[in-house]
This record gives structure tokens, sequence and C-alpha cells, in this order.
């Protein structure tokens, strides 16, 4: 049984609610941090080696050190909850069911970076979620924790919930802080980063909602003891959400110590594969991160274990490797096909492009074309071709990482399942009318 | 008074050059001119916030400085990366830039009209420049291409949203030139387009100028329309005592007949100064302006091939530099255009071409 | 007419105290969010104008963010809008076949609305249940591991709603 720092206390009847979760403890990292200095506050988080939880996995610490401190300027934090990467459902969770937690944690982290003015931005479809966060942050209030020279330490804070209207590229943090500003949600060239030119020019810190709620426990058991917990790099615990042809879809708190394996097939996390059947490809980290078949996923192209860490995930780079990403752990099972699942995403990024650089609004919307006609038995072996160097002109050449997130599943899914893209050619028929199955490669697959 | 501003070194295509702190890669290379200066789409000098979007300035940066002397990763845009003192920047001497450039123009065509015989913009287009130097020959697109219907923006400007590269600096003129902005960017990814969502004229005294930043023919002189072929057509600058603007233009004649004015355009195809309404849409008199002489000619122009006045030929390059490439002349628009059919020469026409001379192609 | 009651205009003056002095643009959003809750589902012209001078916008600047965002209606929808999602991790648990579904039952495509202007079929992508799916959006709630069953009891409940 893995430690939990996060979801330790998400099954106590009533948590959500101030009186239970402060009678559990909660809040004393607040008054922990209110009796050092913010500077120590950000020590811990770096001793801590805490990693960005939104899907890039930036080292926290020296992301807060980064910020700007003009004299007479306001500084600001922003806690992006907008969570809209297919496969990643784990924001929601905290946020649903331990509101407390992420105000705690967002209190914090406004003490330590000095923010006044806290937001939260969460996607607009989390409608319900809104009122929940209301509910704790009114309680906050009521009981001292939030308003005006908190716990008599002379700090002021309030913290806003500010509702997207449905667009994933606001998860982008230059985004987010155009849409906060009440613009359309195109990303800024950087430089200038948000440390230094953020919201209204400010300088800002934006954070995922995980690595907020995460500087609780950090507090409470100090930076080098929550360090003890996973491996390498990869310190404290991670929330994975797991999704696809599963037993046990849900959200899980590991503390990456465990293998791709043992995630998958034990019953204390996605219980197998559903009805039996074999697992055929997975993608570990949210759609925009690498698919790996099987093979490649349980064991690194070394023959060593994958675990679930940032370091083994990304083990063998893009060419035999994937993510950690945000933790949308999806995965399909042997009667899925790849090119219907790689079209969806495709559909997904040219939806969800904001249509500013040349390269991801025009290249999205002609690959998904592409996959359309693939996946409808209409293509043709040059597809596969055109696809990549579609995908290739894309990547590295835009202003914001949709484009790499656009690119990087269709260039994955034809590096693994060639084979299979080049079938929907060749049985143009056949392809509507069944699934390609297991890659070739796969009957030497071992399984739990 | 004038704090000395500290100027930096900076190699362009292994050419040196030293640019004051705060500039761009691309006003470096603008500096050496030539082909070391990448192609700019939406960069507009004199627009803030401009540039970034079209991508097809991206250039190599092999040495970040002289103090972190590390390559940069990724291509950068060079319209909005500023210069590090002993920073290097490849421009067409990287292969990577060349391909990633190609495949810019490709996108940027693969959605187009090609429908340069029709459009008023043909030879002072940037993008039919670009697809000359940079495109491929046929296209590898075979879908339907994204349609609009073209659209009057009130009595003055045609708007071909077709045609438009979502580069924003109309939109950017309309919030910095002129009181007031009826038009944007409306929509997402690739169904973004302008438009003034709901009817609406675009009249405010200096909206005019949004016909000249555009980089393509998606904005047009509704005064001017189909009149004639721009080369066809002889420039020359001119000037007015205008109350509202500076009145230095360049007035484009036939004869005494003005056909259209617009603003003087440098060497970069940017506009000197902003004009009036009243200078560029009611003026089309001769009797209105006082001429100074044949205007200089965008350099980079189909005019501006063989026989303008004027013309300033761009500081020559040796290949040694460029290890040895020259520029590639690679599409023939004739062969991916809809439109513009080979057949139809244009060069065979005795006269000026007009739409009329394309419409036996146009079976409605 | 105003769309705008004495009560929603407190509301507004609420959000914009969210901002610092100056910087009432960022109520824009949300303010559209709730104007659109009060007004049938969807966005008419005359609404974000209003919307515009409220927050002293350009009209054009609603217009620009209005028609950014997905989840704001344009034109006039249903009284029930069926908002099912189908990125990958949905289509993995049957999205297309429980859409197709839908739509058999409603008698229309996506995007259509019924004729009794009670159902607006709507496909979105993902909306952060993947585990729950298949799954859609209906009003501010989300419905998850949807059955074909579950679809005819919803329409059901939802034409009974109207009724009462
Ligand atoms: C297209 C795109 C979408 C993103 N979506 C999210 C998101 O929904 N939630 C999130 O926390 N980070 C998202 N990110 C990452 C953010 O830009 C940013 O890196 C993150 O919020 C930083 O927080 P962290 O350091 O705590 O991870 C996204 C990035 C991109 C490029
Ligand atoms: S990469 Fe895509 S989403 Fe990002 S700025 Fe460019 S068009 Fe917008
Ligand atoms: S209309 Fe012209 S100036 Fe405006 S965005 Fe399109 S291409 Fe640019
Ligand atoms: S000119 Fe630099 S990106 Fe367009
Ligand atoms: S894919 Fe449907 S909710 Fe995520």
């Amino acid at each position: 049984m893995g430690r939990k720092l996060l979801l330790e206390k998400a099954d106590i009847p009533g948590i959500r609610s101030y009186n239970v979760y402060r009678q559990h403890g909660g809040y004393a990292a607040v008054e922990k941090a209110l009796r050092m200095t913010p500077e120590e506050v950000v020590e811990e988080v770096k001793k801590s080696g805490l990693r960005g939880r939104g899907g890039a996995g930036f080292p926290t610490g020296m992301k807060w050190s980064f910020l700007a401190k003009p004299a007479g300027v306001p500084r600001y934090l922003v806690c992006n909850a907008d969570e809209s990467e297919p496969g990643t459902f784990k924001d929601r969770y905290l946020m649903e069911f331990l509101p407390h937690l992420l105000i705690e944690g967002l209190i914090a982290a406004s003490w330590a970076l000095g923010s006044h003015r806290t937001y939260i931005y969460i996607r607009g479809e989390y409608a319900w979620i809104v009122d929940i966060l209301d509910q704790a942050i009114a309680e906050a209030n009521a009981h001292g924790w939030l308003g005006k020279n908190i716990l008599g330490s002379g700090f002021d804070c309030q913290i806003y919930v500010q509702r997207g209207a449905g667009a994933y590229i606001c998860g982008e943090e230059t985004a987010l802080i155009e849409s906060l500003e009440g613009k359309r949600g195109n990303p800024r060239i950087k430089p200038p980063f948000p440390a230094v030119k953020g919201l209204w020019d400010c300088p800002t810190v934006v954070n995922n909602v995980e690595t907020l709620a995460a500087v609780v426990p950090i507090l409470q058991l100090g930076g080098e003891e929550y360090a003890k917990t996973g491996i390498g790099k990869s310190t404290g615990t991670k929330l994975i959400s797991a999704c696809g042809n599963i037993n046990r879809p849900g959200v899980y708190e590991i503390d990456m110590t465990i293998s791709v394996e043992e995630f998958i097939y034990s019953d204390e996390y996605c219980g197998g594969i559903a009805g039996g059947k074999r697992l055929k490809a997975c993608i570990p980290g949210g759609s925009s991160v690498p698919i790996l078949p099987a093979n490649l996923l349980l064991r690194t192209a070394k023959g060593e274990k994958r675990m679930m860490t940032y370091e083994s995930l990304s083990d063998g780079g893009f060419q035999t490797g994937s993510m950690m990403g945000s933790g949308g752990f999806i995965v399909l099972d042997e009667d899925q096909c790849v090119v219907r699942h790689t079209l969806t995403l495709a559909r997904f990024y040219r939806h969800e492009s904001c249509g500013q650089c040349s390269p991801c609004r025009e290249g999205t919307g002609w690959m998904e074309k592409i996959l359309h006609r693939m996946e409808h038995g209409k293509g043709r072996m040059e597809d596969i071709d055109l696809l990549w160097d579609i995908q290739r002109r894309i990547e590295g050449n835009t202003i914001c990482p949709l484009g790499d997130a656009a690119a990087w599943p269709v260039a994955a899914a034809i590096r693994h399942f060639r084979d299979e893209f080049a079938w929907h050619v060749t049985a143009p028929e056949e392809c509507l009318r069944r699934n390609y199955g297991l890659a070739q490669y796969a009957d030497e697959l071992v399984s739990a | 008074m004038a704090e000395e501003v500290k100027m930096l070194k900076v190699t362009i295509d292994n050419i040196p050059v030293e640019v004051p702190q705060g500039s761009t890669i691309l006003q470096a290379a603008r500096l050496i001119g030539g082909d070391v200066a990448p192609p700019a789409m939406c960069y507009y000098s004199k627009l803030k916030g401009s540039g970034g979007k079209c991508r097809t300035c991206l250039v190599e940066v092999s040495k970040g400085s002289t103090a972190d002397p590390r390559p940069m990763p990724k291509l950068v845009a060079s319209c909005r990366t500023g210069v590090m003192d002993g920073m290097e920047v490849k421009n067409i001497t990287s292969d990577r830039v060349l391909d990633a450039r190609n495949g810019v123009v490709e996108f940027l065509l693969i959605n187009h009209p090609l429908d340069c015989p029709i459009c008023d913009q043909a030879g002072e287009c940037h993008l039919q420049d670009l697809s000359y130097v940079h495109g491929k020959e046929g296209t590898r697109y075979e879908f339907h291409r994204r349609t609009f219907d073209k659209h009057d923006l009130g009595p003055y400007i045609q708007l071909h949203m077709t045609r438009c590269i979502l580069c924003y600096r109309c939109v950017q003129t309309a919030e910095q030139v002129t009181d007031g902005r009826a038009h944007g960017v409306l929509g997402r990814g690739d169904h973004a387009e302008i438009a003034t969502y709901i009817e609406k004229a675009l009249d405010n005294d200096f909206i005019g100028n949004v016909i000249d930043v555009c980089p393509v023919g998606a904005l047009t002189d509704r005064t001017f329309r189909f009149k004639n072929r721009v080369w066809f057509t002889k420039p020359v600058d001119a000037h007015r005592d205008c109350p509202t603007c500076k009145g230095r233009v360049t007035l484009w004649q036939r004869g005494e007949e003005v056909l259209r004015v617009t603003a003087r355009k440098d060497q970069w195809g940017e506009v000197e100064d902003w004009i009036c309404n009243t200078c560029r849409f009611e003026k089309k008199k001769a009797s209105d302006w006082i001429v100074e002489g044949p205007s200089k000619v965008d350099r980079h122009s189909v005019i501006s091939q063989g026989h303008y006045v004027g013309l300033q030929r761009p500081t020559e390059i040796f290949s040694a530099v460029h290890d040895g490439r020259s520029p590639k002349l690679l599409m023939d628009i004739h062969s991916i255009s809809e439109v513009n059919r080979p057949e139809v020469a244009l060069s065979a026409i005795p006269g000026p071409a007009t739409s009329a001379t394309f419409d036996t192609d146009k079976k409605s | 007419m105003s769309k705008f009651t004495e009560e929603m205009k407190v509301e507004v003056t609420r959000i914009m105290d969210r901002y610092p002095e100056g910087k009432q643009k960022s109520a824009l959003i949300p303010v559209l969010l709730m104007a659109q809750d009060a007004s049938e589902g969807w966005l008419s012209p005359e609404v974000m104008d209003e919307t515009a001078a409220l927050l002293g916008l350009e009209p054009i600047e609603v217009y620009e963010v209005a028609t950014f965002y997905s989840m704001f209606n344009l034109q006039p929808v249903g009284r029930h809008v069926f908002e099912v999602c189908q990125t990958g991790p949905c289509m993995l648990n049957g999205s297309d076949a429980l859409i197709a579904h839908i739509q058999h039952r409603l008698g229309i495509g996506v995007g259509e609305t019924t004729p009794d202007g009670l159902f607006t079929l709507k496909t979105v992508e993902c909306l952060g249940a993947c585990g729950y799916a298949p799954m859609m959006q209906l009003g501010k709630h989300y419905r998850e591991h949807l059955t074909p069953e579950k679809v005819d009891a919803l329409i059901e409940a939802c034409r009974n709603m109207t009724m009462a």
C-alpha cells in the first residue's frame, strides 16, 4: 500500500466541510507558513523536490524563486484548474472532495509569493465545483483564514474563483492569463514570461491544482521528509487519473515507487483490463504524450521494468518512451483501433487550436482530415508519410506547446503502429468491419 | 541627456552586424538586407504587439550569446526574439529553417484560394512572393478549401476572407491607429475569421490603412477593385495639403487617371506614414495631387522583376557566404492554381489583364 | 428591453469587485455566462451589446470572446442541451454508439434541435470525466457511466419536467 499524502483524508465523512476538515488537522500548514518568512516557505518547497503536476514537471520551488519582485507592483498567484487534457480528471477529484486542501495550499503559497489576490481559473464546465469552492472560500473567510490581517500576521489575501467557458488552450498559462483578463485565449509570445509580466502585466505564478495542494503536506512534513517518498527526482506522490478499458477507472494517488504493470493489473489500482482482454497500448500521461504499445509500456527498451515515475516513463525518449505529463492514464484493450483513437485526438486538437499561428491552425485540421479518410477506408499508403511530414513541421514551430501536443500523438501512433495504419489502406473494407487487433509483436508479451 | 545605447554584435548567415540593445533578430537581419532578412508576414514595425504568429520568419539560433553560447533548441520567430551580444543566427544557411519555412508556406497555402489572377493584390502580395521562393510544385492538400463569402465592410473596404492569413495586422491597426475598432478576429482555430459579427461599416478616419497593412489580398479598396492589374499601373509619389494626415501618398495612375491611392511603402512593404480616408478614397483626380516623381518599388515584389524605375538592388550576398546555396525558385503559381490556367499566360494578354480575362475559367 | 435584471446588475458589480481598479474587462466571461443562463441558453447580439455597455467595452471585444469559447451558444438552443463527449477515452467506452442512439431517439442530428424546441444535441470534446465514460453534460451537471437505458430515462425525465 503506497503512502498517501493528498487523498489520505478523502474518505472521511463530511471532509468537504470546514469543521470536519479542521478537526482532522486542516489549516495547520497555514499556521505553520505564517510563522515562517515567505523565503523560508519557498525554501521548503525547493527541498521537497516538488515538480509541477500540470504536465511540464517543472520544479515548483525554482519557479517560485524566479518570480520578479519589483517594488510597488502587485504579484499574483493563479491556480490552474482548467483541466482539459483528455484522460485527465484528477484536479476535479481534489476540488470536489477536498476543497479545503486546495484553499489551504493556496493561502500558504500566496503568503510565500506575496499574492494578495489569488485566482482559481477553473474550466467553465465544472460549474458545480465552483459552488463547492465558493463555499469553502466563504468558510475560510468566516474563520479568519482569508481576508485582512490573517491570524494577526498582517498578511491580507483573498481567493476568487474565475470560470472559463470552454477552451482547452486556456490551460496553457499565458492563454489562461489572457482569458482571466477577459480576452480570447490566445497564448502570448514568450518572452516575457509570466514570472516577469503575467496577469495585468504584473509578475505572476501559475500552478496546477495538485501542485498547490501538495504544498500542504510539504509544509506539514517539511520539505526533506516529503522528498523521502518516491524515487530519485520523482518525489512525493502523484495523482493518476486512469481511464479507458480497465476494470477500475478512477483517480489514484501513487507514491511513485510502483511499476506500470502493477498499476494496471493490481486490484488496488486499475484492476486489470476490462472484460479479461489483453492490453494493447496505453497513453500514460494525458492525450498529448506518446502512446506506447504494451511491450514498451511495461518494459523499457533496455528491458527494465517501467516504473510510474517521471524518469522511467520518459526513458528512451520519444523513440521508445513517453511522459508522465498530467497523469491522465488512458488504456486501450486489444479490440481498440489506434487509428480511430488517434483520429479523435486529432479532432480534439483541431477543435482546441486557438488559430493564432499557421502551422497549428492549418496543420491540425489537415491531419484530422487525413486520419478521417484513413479510418474510413479511403486512405492511401502515402498518407502515412504525409501525416508524418505534417506533424514534423508543426512540432517545435508554433507559439505554444499545443502544436507539439497535437503532433506527438500522431507521430507516436505512426511510429509504433505503422502496420495498423498500413492495414487500413490495404484492407479498406475489412477495416470498416473490424479492428486490427494487437500489434504483430505483441504475442511475446507477458501479462500478469 | 541621451543615455548611451549599448551596441550588440550578432552574426546572421555568417555576416556580422552591430545593433542597439533591444533590437530583434529580424531588425538586425534587415540591416544586412537582401536574402538574409527573413520574410515577415505578420510582423509590422509600426504596430505594437505584432509578429510571432505567421512563423515565416523562423530562424535557427546556433549560438545564444557570448555569455551563454548554447544553441536554442527550437527555431525562434526572429521578429519577436531579442538579440544578445555574440549571438549567431542562421537563416538561409540553415536547412532546418528552409524546411520549416517551406512547411509554413505550405500551411498558409492549403486553404488559400490561389485566385491570384483575379486578386487585386497580385503583384504586390507577400504570400505570392513567398510561394515563389518557398513553395512546392503542386499541392499535397486534396480536401475542400475553407471558403467564405466575400463581404463589403462599408463603402470603402472589401473583405475576401478566403485569402486572409490571420496576421492580425488589420486588427492591430484598427486598435492603434483609428479611434474605435469595429472588426476583429472571431471564432477560433481553423474557423477563425476577420469579421464584424453584425453587419457594420468600417468607416472611421484612418481605417483605410488596414488595406495597406494586409499582406495578402484579403482587404481591398472598393474604390479601386478590378480596375486594373497593379503591374500595369504606374505608381508615382505625390502629396497634398491634408488637414488630417501628412498627405504623402503613392498614386497609382494610368495616364491622367488616378486609379488608386495608397500610403508610401518602404523596402519591407511597410507604410511610411498612415494616410487618412479622404486622401485614400476621395481624391481621385490628378489635380488633387502634386506629383513628385516615380515611386521606388518594393524589391520583394513581382512588379520589380525586370523593368521598373527606381528599383533598389538588394545588397548582393555572395553564394560563398551562403554555403553555396542560392534562393530557390520552385513554384510556378500556374501549376497549383485552380483558376489560373497555364493556357492564359499573363504575358500573352494584350493590354491590362482584368478579371474578365479569366471569366471563361469560372464555369458558374 | 434589458436582458439584465436589477439583481443581475448587482451581481455584475460584485463580479467586477474581484479585480483591481480598471481591470473590469476581466468580468466579461463570468458576466456572459450569467447572461446566457438568463437568456434561454444563448447569447443574442443584443445581449452581447448590453454586456459591452455594462462593462465599458467595444461590442467587438465581446463578440471576439463569445465566439472563441465553446460554451457560448450564438444561436438559440433547445430547452435541454445534451452535450455528449466524443474524445478518445469516451470513444473507447462506446460514445459513438451512444451518440447514434440519442440521434435515433430524438430524431435529430448532431447540432440540431428537435422541432418542439425541447432538445438540442451537441458533441463536445473531453469534459474531464474520462474515467466515468461515456458521459454528457446536461445543464450544470454531468451524467456519467451512460447506457442507452440511462439516456432514455433522462429524455423521459426532461420531457416530464417540461410538462410539469
Ligand atoms: C495546451 C496546454 C494545455 C494545458 N492545460 C493545463 C491544464 O489544464 N492544467 C494545468 O495545470 N496545466 C496545463 N498546462 C500547463 C500549464 O501551461 C502550466 O505549465 C502549468 O499550469 C504550470 O503549473 P505546474 O508547474 O504546477 O505544473 C497546459 C499547457 C498547454 C500547453
Ligand atoms: S500552437 Fe496552436 S494553440 Fe498554440 S498559439 Fe499556435 S495556434 Fe494557438
Ligand atoms: S485581413 Fe489581411 S491584415 Fe487582416 S488578418 Fe487577414 S491577412 Fe492580416
Ligand atoms: S513575421 Fe515573425 S512570426 Fe510572422
Ligand atoms: S474523453 Fe470524454 S470526458 Fe474525457
